[in-house]
């Protein structure tokens, strides 16, 4: 492995994810080898819809590992996502062993010496049978390792980024009660943000920087032909050219590759073998979510069909 | 390698891309994993490892185009002189006096007792030829150049870094001995001397942004708003962004926050009456912290207007950090705009106000009476009111009344004003009369003023 040279090793990453139905472009190839070798996060940036968190699933299954998933939403704290304490068992516990807690105690005379005894076994009710492990403590407990996905860190408090610095740059984390937990197996981090926010530069540090946009015509054409095999070459063309050109006009919210899949698997379901207007307006719904974008985007449909079309006859 | 890599960070920094120490370890790191073979592999492993946005990434990316095609130009000039020429060279290569005479100099014509520089000029040897250009810059610490006035002396520094001194004088040896061999050693000189100039360039170009930037933004960020020039509006409306930015970075916390470990012991008792008080759910502290809310009353008479453009930019690009700012523009009345600035971009917006209500003489009096009559229902004691303006009411009533009024419905009332004060009080200005009822009063002329001025606004509510 170590002696692989670097250009197959990326090539081999893009085609195990192929394999997964993930068409991955060089950069994003280039991306899961690095981390793999100098053991860092990735940050995946880009807009909705353009494969972040597919990104994650697709190494996790080519890997053969599992995958663990925190949801960041305002809020979070470490209580959700790292660790907790079960509370309710720790006052059951305390409840029932009541006599025989009498019992230790039974022997001191004092109030002193009851209290020695009692820091004696004290700790037991902080040991690790009463933590409750949340995503993140879960994740560095995996013995084989795992896919460890935070998904759109954004969402989160600002606090909560300086949670995760620890594990992402060393693999640890420090509870206080037990100590510090050290990863059996640096797991593979990803992380993923829509920009709703700016991430802190110290998160952004401890991280390789992935940008994932809109892919290119043919990136898109294979991703489309991976996800959706019934579709016929030449429809897919057009639709990927009629995409483009819709993502040229000033939209609410360009169509993504997830929207193009949706709208492939539509067209495919109303069997359709090549765009026209009629099936475009009726299925425009699919590809953009604003009613103004579809208003904006409905006189345009003609135009951009043909367009469409003549690139297929050249391309 | 190592040290093409040091050079490309502090390039990197030039364009804007902020390389720490840690990044470019891990940079090394990664270019250890990957090899420099592959060019396509090493632009990507840079950008990823290094950039840590889109901007940044289309910057660095250009960046490294430039770093790394550097060596390029320089070698191909010589070569591709060099491949037209030996075709037909055998009998004209004597007479042709620039570069199609060192074709068969190659062949090992150079005569004994010449320099090394001489010897390396005769032999066309471009690789000789490049390597020693780069470590004369490296000698010459070309990485330090910052002004574009600095090129002859560094062109200079390079070429004498070089040899020059000695290849000069043998020059004028030949001249006498071998005129036809000077000629073709001038013609060397020559090019080699633009290859420095196209080195000493892209320099320039490098290393020199950052500070060229960093000086012109440090100007701009002193100089008095008001008189600023037309084609500095735009490099102004960047900064201003810029100090937004950092504003909503340092401010953008959350509202509450849960202080974990402070048991709050009256609402967990309560909560927990139905177990005869064995605490199974517990209730723990919480602190509120109010987002600012921002009332702007905003002069856009003459003078002030552009203060107060710049100012209106700043404040409706903090979002994250403010709860809400209501913006209102008067000279001689006023109105709301805050509309206005949300829905429009700034130049549009600033022009449909300055159409409404601009361009006249202001009236702080009646701007004010216009204010208490519709608008007073907008404050509330966790309100700062922030006027704008130089206080110059043309004599006219100022109805100070009103703000005092003002002032004692919110809960605080700033005035930033773009005069200095040495003018408070003088002529027509009210000044003195409305400082009695403002919290703070400071001058605002500049974008560092006016940055301060409202990150300690903002850093009341915290």
């Amino acid at each position: 492995m170590a002696e692989q040279k670097p250009s197959t090793a990326i090539e081999a990453v893009e085609s195990g994810l192929a394999a997964q139905g993930y068409i991955a472009s060089r950069q994003i190839a280039t991306a899961v080898y690095l981390s793999q070798q100098i053991e860092k996060p990735i940050l995946v940036e880009g807009p909705a819809g353009v494969g972040k968190t597919e990104l994650a699933k697709a190494i996790a299954a080519w890997r053969g590992m599992k995958m663990i998933r925190l949801q960041c939403y305002e809020g979070l704290d470490e209580a959700k996502a790292l660790y907790e304490w079960k509370y309710a068992k720790q006052l059951l516990y305390t409840q029932i062993l009541k006599d025989k807690l009498g019992e230790v105690l039974g022997g001191a005379q004092t109030l002193h010496d009851a209290l020695n005894q009692l820091h004696d076994f004290g700790d037991v009710f902080f040991s690790k049978e009463f933590v409750e492990p949340r995503p993140l403590l879960q994740a560095l407990e995996q013995p084989g390792g795992c896919v460890l996905l935070i998904d759109e860190i954004d969402k989160s408090d600002a606090e909560f980024e300086s949670l995760l610095l620890e594990i992402l740059s060393d693999f640890q984390v420090t509870i206080p009660e037990l100590g510090t937990v050290s990863a059996i197996t640096p797991p593979t981090v990803i992380l993923t943000s829509n920009s709703e926010r700016d991430l802190g530069d110290a998160l952004k540090r401890r991280c390789l920087h992935l940008h994932i946009g809109f892919p290119e015509q043919r990136l898109e054409e294979r991703i489309v032909e991976s996800r959706v095999p019934g579709i016929s070459q030449t429809l897919r063309r057009q639709m990927v050219g009629f995409i483009h050109e819709i993502r040229s006009l000033d939209l609410k919210k360009l169509p993504s590759v997830s929207e193009t899949i949706d709208w492939a698997r539509v067209l495919v379901l109303l069997q359709a073998t090549e765009l026209d207007t009629e099936i475009v307006k009726d299925t425009l719904n699919v590809l953009l979510k604003y009613e103004a974008d579809i208003e904006a985007a409905a006189p345009h449909v003609t135009t951009f069909i043909a367009k469409a079309a003549r690139s297929n006859v050249f391309g | 390698m190592r040290e093409n890599l040091h050079r490309f960070f502090r390039a990197a920094r030039g364009v804007g891309v902020h390389v720490s120490p840690a990044e470019s370890i891990d940079a090394m790191r990664a270019v250890a994993q990957v090899g420099v073979s592959d060019r396509t592999i090493l632009r990507d492993t840079l950008l990823l490892t290094l950039a840590k946005s889109q901007d940044e990434k289309l910057a660095l990316g250009d960046c490294f185009d430039l770093f790394f095609s550097q060596p390029e130009p320089r070698e191909d000039q010589p070569q591709s002189d060099n491949d037209d020429a030996s075709q037909d060279a055998d009998q004209q290569a004597n007479q042709s006096p620039s570069s199609g005479s060192d074709s068969d100099a190659g062949e090992g014509q150079a005569p004994e007792g010449l320099g090394p520089l001489a010897q390396m000029l005769l032999s066309q040897d471009r690789n000789a030829i490049a390597a020693a250009i780069a470590s004369a810059s490296g000698a010459a610490s070309l990485t330090d150049i910052r002004y574009s006035t600095q090129r002859g002396i560094f062109s200079s520094r390079i070429l004498d870094a070089m040899g020059l001194q000695r290849l000069r004088d043998e020059l004028d040896e030949l001249t006498a001995t071998n005129p036809a061999l000077a000629e073709r050693l001038r013609g060397a000189l020559d090019a080699l001397r633009e290859a420095v100039r196209d080195t000493v360039a892209q320099g320039l170009a490098l290393y020199a942004r950052e500070e060229a930037e960093n000086l012109r933004n440090e100007i701009l960020r002193n100089a008095p708003l008001a008189r600023i020039e037309r084609r500095q509006v735009a490099e102004m409306r960047a900064l201003i962004r810029q100090i937004a930015r950092r504003l909503r970075e340092r401010y953008s916390k959350p509202r509450k926050r849960q202080r974990r470990g402070h048991l709050d012991v009256r609402r967990t008792l309560r909560r927990n009456a139905a177990w005869g008080g064995v605490p199974f759910l517990t209730a723990w502290k919480r602190k509120h912290r109010d987002r600012p809310k921002i009332v702007a009353i905003c002069d856009v008479s003459g003078s002030v207007a552009q203060v107060s453009d710049f100012f209106l930019l700043l404040i409706h690009s903090l979002h994250e950090v403010v709860d809400d700012v209501h913006s209102f523009a008067f000279s001689s009345h006023l109105i709301e705009v805050s509309d206005i600035l949300e829905k429009k971009s700034p130049e549009e917006a600033m022009a449909e106000i300055m159409s409404k209500v601009g361009f006249g003489s202001s009236d702080y009096g009646s701007s004010l009476v216009d204010f208490e009559k519709e608008f007073m229902s907008t404050l509330t004691p966790q309100t700062t009111v922030i006027v704008l303006g130089d206080a110059r009411s043309n004599n006219l009533d100022p109805r100070a009344d009103i703000l005092r009024r003002i002032s004692e419905r919110s809960k605080r009332l700033v005035w930033l004003n773009p005069e200095g004060r040495l003018a408070w009080g003088f002529g027509d200005s009210e000044m003195p009369r409305y400082a009695t009822f403002c919290s703070v009063v400071r001058q605002c002329a500049t974008a560092q003023q006016l940055e301060r001025a409202v990150s300690d606004i903002v850093a009341t509510y915290q």
